[in-house]
C-alpha cells in the first residue's frame, strides 16, 4: 500500500474505510447468496463505467510511518519486560500492534489471557518467582474492571505489575458507541486505592518519562502495582515532528532499598542478644534470594526460634530453628514485614451477645519490635492493613536490608556467656524441631488410604515424584490443604514456596500459578500448583493460555467440590442459631453435577487424567503427568480430595 | 458436682443404647463434622483429629455440646444424644491409624 505524504486523520481514514467496508460487503459470496436471482445481468451506469475506465481519483489513505506506540515501545523495551499478558482491546490495538510488528514480539512476548484478572494474577506469580514486573495491558474501563481484583491481592501481597491502560481520552475522538462506553476521564480512578502510583500522560515525552517512573515506584520497597494509561490517540497517530526530534528515553535508576537507622538497629540488637527467649516473626522478608540466607544467619547468630507466617518463601522448614518458641514465652520478639502482627500477638473471642473481647498473648513485660517496609507507605480505604499493634521499637525500613547491619550489631554484643546460651538455647530448639516433625508425620498416617483421597497423602505421594527434582510449589496450601507440602516437603530455595493471595481474593491461584510457571521456564522447573476447583472455575481459561504457549506445569485438582471455606462458615452459623446443620451446602457445594476438570483440561488441549477417588491410582498418575510436564507441556490430574 | 452429675445423666442415658455405626455416618457426613474433621475424622488443619476417638462417649458428647477453640456448640435441638451417640460408634469404626513404619513415603522421611 502506498504511504500518502502527509498523514491523514482517523475520520479521513473513516469515510475510506467506510465505503470500502461497503464495497466488500457488496463483493462477499454470502452477500451474493443472499442477493435475489435476476432475470437479466442490467448494463453498467455511467458511474461504473467511468470507475472502470478513468484514472482512479487522489482518496486519502490511511497510514502511519511512525505511530506513537512505535515509540512507547522503544520505552517499554528499555524497562526489559519478558512478557506482556493481555486480553485483547480495541483501546490499545496501537500498542498491540506495534509490540508484535515493530517489537517483534520480544521483550516483551505477548501472552494471550482470556481475562484481565488471569493477566494480572499471572504477572503476580510471575513478580513471586522473579522478583521483577510483567507488563500487563488492559482497557481502562471494562478490562480494568475485570482486572481489579487481582490488582487488590498483588497491592496486599506487596508485589510490583505493570499495568498499562487503553484510553480515549478526547472525545472527537470516539468513533462508536463501544468506544463511548470504554473511555473514561479517569482511568486508574477506580483502582487507586490499591495501587502505588499513576499517570494519565497526554504527550509522548510524558509518557516516556512517567513508564520509566512507574517502574522506579513499583520497584521501590515496598514493592507495589502501578498503572500507567497509554491514550488511544498517542497510540495510533504519527509521532510529532517535535518529538522525533526531541523525545527521549530517560535513564531508569532502581533505589537501593531503605535500610534501618543505625541507632535503632543498634537498640534492637541489644534486646535481641539481651533475651532469654527472643522469637522472630517472618513475613514478607526476602524481596531476593539472598534474603532467605541473611534471615537463616540472624537466627543461628541468636539461636532464635524463627516462625514463617508462610506468605512467601522465608525460612527453610528443615532447619532446627524452623517453627519454634511461642508467642507466649518469648521474651523479645522481632517482627519482619509481618502484615498482621496484631493478629499474632492477640487472640480474639466473641463473647455471647457482648462483642468481641481480645486479649494480648505475649507474657508481662514482653518487648515487641518491628522492621518493616509498610510503615513508609499506606492507603486509607481498604483495610489490609489489619489492626494497630502496640510495639516498643518501630524500624520503619526494608527488613532485608536492615539484615546485615543488624546480624553485625548481635555479632559484636555477643560475649562469651552469651555465646553458650544460645547454644543451649539452639539444641533444645533442635529437639523441639525432630519432635514437632516426628508428630507431623504420625499426622500424616492417619486417613492414608481414605477415599476421598486425604491431602497428606496427595503430598506424600507427590512428594515422592518431585523431591529429585528442581521443583517449584506456586500454590497456597495453607490452609486449603492442610498445610502438608509445609510441614513435609525440604523447603529451602525461594522458588519453593510463594504463598497466597494477598488479599484471599478467589480466583488468584489458577492464573498466578501459570504466571509463576511462565518465570519457571526458562530455569527448567517443575512447577507444581495444588489447584483448589473453587478458585479454578472463577477463570479456567488460564488452562488454555498455558496449553497455548506451552507453560509446563503440573496442576493437581484439589477437588473436594464445594467453596469449603464457605461451606465450614455456613454450618457454623447454623449451629449457632440452631437451626439447619444439614444444609450448608446449599450455595457453596460445586456438586450435582460434579464438575469433570480432567476433561475441562483436556477441551483447552492440556493433558490431563481423573477424576481419581482411589488413593492407590494417585501415584502413578502424577509420574505421568510430571513425564508431560518435563516435556515443557502443561498437564492436569484431578484427585478428589478430602475437604482439608 | 455439676459436672459430675451431668455426666451421670450421660451415663444413664447412654448406657440404655448402643450407636448405630451406619446410622452415625449418614449423620458424620450430613451436619458438617467431616468439613473440618475429614470424612474418616483423621483430622485436618480446621479440626482436631477425632477418628477413632480416644474420649469416652460421655466426654465426646460433653465435648459437642460445650466445645473449646473454633467449633461451634451443636445442642441437643440440631443434633440429639442419639445422633451423637451414633456418630461416636461410626468412628469407633474407623479402622486404626497405620504406623508410619508401615508406610514407605513417610518412613523414608523419618529416616531423613
Amino acid at each position: 500500500m502506498a504511504k500518502s505524504k502527509l498523514p491523514v486523520g482517523r475520520r479521513g481514514f473513516l469515510k475510506g474505510t467506510a465505503a470500502g467496508a461497503a464495497a466488500l460487503v457488496a463483493s462477499t459470496p454470502m452477500a451474493k447468496a443472499q442477493t435475489p436471482a435476476r432475470v437479466a445481468t442490467p448494463l453498467p451506469g455511467a458511474t461504473q463505467v467511468a470507475a472502470e475506465t478513468q484514472p482512479p481519483a487522489r482518496v486519502e489513505v490511511y497510514t502511519t510511518d511512525r505511530p506513537g506506540s512505535d515509540f512507547m515501545m522503544d520505552v517499554i523495551k528499555t524497562l526489559n519486560f519478558e512478557y506482556c499478558c493481555a486480553n485483547p482491546g480495541s483501546s490499545f490495538r496501537g500498542l498491540h500492534e506495534s509490540m508484535v510488528n515493530y517489537g517483534k514480539n520480544k521483550m516483551p512476548e505477548l501472552i494471550t489471557c482470556c481475562h484481565e484478572e488471569s493477566s494480572v494474577a499471572m504477572a503476580h506469580g510471575y513478580a513471586k518467582i522473579e522478583g521483577k514486573p510483567l507488563m500487563v495491558m488492559a482497557h481502562g474501563t471494562v478490562g480494568l474492571q475485570h482486572a481489579s481484583m487481582a490488582i487488590y491481592n498483588a497491592f496486599a501481597d506487596r508485589v510490583p505489575v505493570y499495568i498499562v491502560l487503553g484510553n480515549i481520552l478526547d472525545a472527537q475522538w470516539r468513533r462508536t458507541d463501544v468506544e463511548w462506553a470504554h473511555s473514561v476521564q479517569d482511568a486508574a480512578a477506580m483502582v487507586r486505592d490499591f495501587i502505588k502510583w499513576d499517570d494519565n500522560p497526554v504527550s509522548l515525552g510524558h509518557f516516556a518519562e512517567s513508564a520509566v517512573k512507574a517502574y522506579k515506584i513499583a520497584m521501590t520497597p515496598p514493592y507495589e502495582p502501578v498503572v500507567l494509561v497509554a491514550d488511544a490517540v498517542l497510540q495510533e497517530e504519527p509521532m510529532p515532528a517535535a518529538d522525533r526530534r526531541d523525545a527521549r528515553i530517560p535513564k531508569l535508576n532502581l533505589p537501593s532499598a531503605p535500610a534501618g537507622d543505625a541507632g535503632a538497629v543498634q537498640e534492637l540488637a541489644k534486646m535481641l542478644v539481651d533475651a532469654e527467649n527472643p522469637l522472630i516473626l517472618a513475613g514478607r522478608v526476602p524481596r531476593t534470594p539472598n534474603g532467605i540466607k541473611l534471615l537463616v544467619e540472624l537466627a543461628e547468630t541468636l539461636q532464635a526460634p524463627v516462625q514463617d507466617r508462610h506468605f512467601r518463601m522465608a525460612f527453610p522448614n528443615r532447619h532446627p530453628l524452623y517453627g519454634g518458641g511461642s508467642i507466649a514465652n518469648a521474651d523479645v520478639i522481632l517482627s519482619l514485614e509481618v502484615p498482621d502482627l496484631w493478629m499474632a500477638t492477640n487472640a480474639q473471642t466473641p463473647i455471647n451477645r457482648m462483642g468481641m473481647q481480645s486479649r494480648r498473648l505475649t507474657k508481662e513485660g514482653a518487648k515487641i519490635a518491628t522492621i518493616s517496609s509498610m510503615d513508609l507507605f499506606g492507603k486509607a480505604n481498604y483495610q489490609d492493613f489489619g489492626r494497630y499493634a502496640e510495639v516498643d521499637l518501630t524500624i520503619a525500613a526494608d527488613a532485608e536490608a536492615t539484615l546485615p547491619s543488624l546480624i553485625d550489631a548481635c555479632r559484636k554484643l555477643i560475649t562469651t556467656d552469651r555465646k553458650s546460651a544460645f547454644a543451649e538455647r539452639g539444641k533444645k530448639l533442635a529437639e523441639a524441631a525432630k519432635r514437632q516433625r516426628d508428630r507431623d508425620l504420625d499426622a500424616a498416617a492417619f486417613g492414608w488410604d481414605a477415599s476421598p483421597v486425604s491431602t497428606a497423602r496427595v503430598t506424600m505421594e507427590l512428594w515422592n515424584q518431585i523431591q529429585h527434582e528442581d521443583w517449584s510449589l506456586v500454590s497456597e496450601t495453607f490452609p486449603f490443604f492442610s498445610g502438608w507440602p509445609l510441614k513435609l516437603w525440604d523447603m529451602n530455595k525461594p522458588y519453593h514456596y510463594i504463598g497466597g493471595h494477598g488479599a484471599y481474593g478467589v480466583g488468584y491461584g489458577a492464573p498466578a500459578a501459570v504466571g509463576a510457571a511462565l518465570a519457571n521456564k526458562k530455569h527448567g522447573r517443575v512447577t507444581v500448583n495444588i489447584q483448589c476447583d473453587g478458585d479454578l472455575n472463577y477463570a479456567p481459561s488460564v488452562l488454555w493460555t498455558a496449553a497455548h504457549h506451552s507453560i509446563p506445569i503440573l496442576n493437581i485438582m484439589h477437588n473436594n467440590r464445594a467453596y469449603h471455606q464457605e461451606l465450614m462458615y455456613l454450618t457454623d452459623m447454623a449451629a449457632r442459631a440452631n437451626r439447619g446443620i444439614d444444609t450448608a451446602l446449599i450455595g457453596t457445594g460445586i456438586n450435582n453435577p460434579n464438575i469433570d476438570y480432567a476433561m475441562m483440561a483436556k477441551s483447552y488441549g492440556m493433558y490431563s487424567v481423573g477424576p481419581i477417588e482411589n488413593p492407590n491410582d494417585v501415584g502413578p498418575a502424577i509420574k505421568k503427568a510430571i513425564e508431560v510436564v518435563k516435556k515443557g507441556e502443561p498437564a492436569l490430574v484431578d484427585i478428589v480430595t478430602q475437604p482439608r | 458436682m455439676k459436672t459430675f452429675l451431668l455426666t451421670f445423666v450421660f451415663a444413664v442415658a447412654l448406657n440404655a443404647q448402643d450407636g448405630n455405626v451406619e446410622k452415625g455416618k449418614k449423620i458424620f457426613l450430613t451436619v458438617g463434622c467431616y468439613e473440618c474433621h475429614g470424612t474418616v475424622g483423621q483430622g485436618t488443619v480446621a479440626g482436631a483429629r477425632i477418628g477413632p476417638p480416644v474420649l469416652p462417649v460421655v466426654g465426646f458428647l460433653r465435648y459437642v455440646r460445650r466445645p473449646g477453640g473454633a467449633m461451634p456448640a451443636f445442642t441437643d435441638k440440631v443434633l440429639t444424644d442419639q445422633d451423637l451417640t451414633d456418630v461416636y460408634a461410626y468412628l469407633k469404626s474407623v479402622p486404626g491409624v497405620k504406623a508410619v513404619k508401615d508406610i514407605p513415603l513417610l518412613n523414608d522421611l523419618k529416616a531423613k
